[in-house]
């Protein structure tokens, strides 16, 4: 086993954690050198160029080409493809022998453009990139952020954020049912589906003037106050919701149909999935139990009461419930948070962060200062380097943000769960059919914003 | 903050003999741990950790600090160079993550991959080389993947600037001439 010099012992629970090397009896250990044993269909994934793509298009036999087969390109611009996803598929008939995500069409070099914005302008940038849930984006950014200053919120800041992260992860989630739906061929889920979440879009323009990309979480809290009476509105929505969820069981979930198409189609094991560090509901439809909600709290979650959802089989259709099923655990997470909302101030009063009230600025010479500051230099982060990781409807969203003393990020860099979970991809394809390939993409459900950035 | 983020909060007597995790200088910061191997370690390290109970190796990402205003904040003994490769580790049996940093010259950007033992991070040590230009010795394709195939340069260097398109104002004359964007 794995020498740790005896001067640091803070890793705890050195034998608990590892349960994959253990020692014999003669104190030989069997060391994993490899993981690629783990994934069977390792031989699932197409590496093949344009250029070779190109080549094979003309009729010229790679070495080692099988002859009957054929690449064929699904999208970028299909509607199964939740965006521009591009797949590169090698098909023998009807039968998907490898495939390979293309991806890039949506680059627009939001990392580049993170270091060219203070850190008061990045959540307009990260918002941008998960489009289908752009509260998570601001807030991993914004903890990141705060995390290098140090900085404390108020009690209701952090609620306020958990209030919208668990709206947003229902509008998400109601989002790939529809699209998911349609996909499929419940294509009077696509109507319903996005109906619903326009209620919840409609909340949200209350709140923060926007229904997408709201640059509401912030360094610092949030941008504005919860609206008077928003405590009904939240209400009517989570009133709203659970007879329309039956309604999707019914329309879905008890469906022959539904079942048949996704039941055993796109199964990944758990050691697959782990091994290609897939997340999220990727990840827990194989039976792993890991949600940072609950593994590495984080906001208000270690003080709410919820239960993290676990398939296991690992197919589209548990991938499918698990959505389902979390936007019922979102409404008791957020009835909880209307209970228990805590009064007091939205945003920190450190004033080097926050921007003055704009009534003080009228009368403080200095809340004018701060404010001028703070909108043409932006406020100076101190140097260091800091992972933070939320559990985003797709899966672990992370933010790398390394700062030099400066009032912008050196580097910023966004761990997208779609980006990775990707990579399962033609795992699941392999040795199905062309027609569940869509099954599969719509079960991993990936926003292609994010994939790309 | 990271000043005194350099001492480890162990139970050692003697004065600061320079910490190690996993045969690699470590640091301690925030909640979580930070350890810089060599990068000629960098895949024996992934090894050692995977066999230790880090099941999951969720990032790879890299950092170019050429321009990087601030000292650099590094245990003794660990020689700073223009790259940085940053892999993120998560335990789930110790509820806990990890970083390792890798420090990789700029005339010499390559380092061995770790995709044969976390498989996971194919997609991200492909962003790293097509962002970064560092190479990861062993990864079965290693081609760009967010920019296009026939793309030159590596966009997140800090010596690739950002791209500006000349702006033509009405009266003329001026930056929008020379082509440069005010």
């Amino acid at each position: 086993m794995t020498v740790t010099d005896g001067s640091t012992d803070s890793v705890p629970d050195e034998k608990g954690a590892s349960g994959k090397a253990t020692g014999d009896a003669d104190g030989a250990v069997d060391r994993v050198e490899s993981q690629l044993d783990l994934l069977p269909r390792q031989g699932a994934v197409l590496r093949m160029s344009e250029v070779a793509a190109a080549a094979d298009a003309e009729g010229e036999l790679l070495e080692g080409e099988n002859d009957q087969t054929m690449i064929v390109n699904m999208g970028p611009v299909h509607p199964s493809t939740h965006g521009v996803l591009r797949l590169m598929m090698e098909l023998d008939g009807e039968a998907v022998v490898r495939s390979k995500p293309i991806i890039g069409y949506l680059h627009t070099g939001m990392e580049k453009t993170a270091e060219g914005l203070t850190f008061l302008q990045g959540p307009t940038n990260t918002t941008r990139m998960d489009y289908a849930s752009p509260f998570f984006n601001e807030l991993v950014f914004s903890m990141a952020t705060e995390e290098l200053l140090g900085l404390e919120l108020p009690e209701r800041a952090v609620w306020i954020r958990t209030l919208m992260c668990e709206l947003n992860r229902i509008s998400s989630h109601l989002l790939s049912m529809a699209t998911g739906g349609m996909d499929i061929g419940a294509v009077s889920m696509m109507i319903y589906g996005w109906r619903e979440r326009e209620q919840v879009l409609r909340f949200f323009q209350k709140v923060t003037g926007l229904r997408m990309n709201h640059n509401y979480i912030r360094p610092g809290g949030v941008a504005a106050d919860l609206p008077d009476g928003w405590q009904e509105d939240v209400i009517g929505l989570m009133e709203m919701l659970p007879p329309r969820l039956e309604e999707y069981d019914i329309l879905m979930t008890g469906q022959p149909i539904w079942r048949d198409r996704l039941q055993g189609v796109g199964v990944i094991s758990q050691e697959e999935a782990v091994a290609l560090s897939a997340t999220g509901p990727v990840l827990r439809s194989t039976g792993v139990n890991w949600d940072l909600r609950r593994d590495m709290p984080y906001l208000a979650y270690d003080e709410l009461e919820f239960d993290v959802l676990v398939g296991s089989y690992g197919d589209a259709f548990d991938r499918y419930a698990i959505r389902l099923n979390e936007i019922r655990e979102s409404i008791r997470i957020v009835h909880q948070i209307v209970e228990r909302m805590p009064t007091g101030d939205y945003r920190s009063d450190d004033t080097k962060v926050t921007p003055p009230p704009r009534a003080r600025i009228d009368e403080s010479m200095e809340a004018l200062i701060h404010h001028f500051k703070i909108f043409t230099e932006g406020f100076k982060v101190p140097e260091g380097e800091v992972y933070v990781a939320v559990e985003s409807p797709r899966g672990e969203l992370g933010c790398y943000l390394v700062s030099d003393g400066g009032p912008k990020p050196y580097r910023m860099h966004i761990r997208g769960p779609s980006f990775v979970n990707l990579q399962t991809m033609p795992h699941m394809m392999s040795d199905g059919f062309l027609a569940d390939a869509v099954a599969v993409i719509a079960s991993v459900d990936p926003v292609l914003g994010e994939v790309d950035r | 903050m990271s000043a005194e983020a350099t001492d480890v909060d162990t139970e050692t007597e003697e004065p600061a003999p320079p910490a190690t995790l996993y045969d690699a200088p470590v640091q301690t910061v925030g909640d979580q741990q930070v350890i810089h191997p060599h990068r000629d370690e960098w895949h024996e390290m992934a090894i050692t950790l995977l066999n230790d109970g880090w099941n999951m190796c969720v990032d790879i990402t890299a950092v170019d600090y050429s321009a990087y205003a601030a000292e650099r904040n590094l245990p003794d003994g660990v020689i700073p160079e223009r790259f940085e490769v940053v892999a993120s580790f998560v335990s789930y049996g110790r509820r806990a993550r990890m970083r390792a940093r890798a420090q990789v010259p700029g005339d010499d950007p390559r380092i061995s991959s770790l995709y044969a033992v976390y498989p996971g991070i194919d997609f991200s040590e492909r962003e790293v080389f097509d962002l970064f230009g560092i190479t990861f010795d062993g990864h079965p394709d290693l081609s760009r993947i967010l920019m296009p195939e026939t793309w030159i340069g590596h966009p997140l260097r800090k010596d690739y600037a950002v791209g500006a398109i000349p702006v033509q104002f009405k009266a003329g004359g001026g930056a929008a001439d020379e082509g440069v964007t005010p």
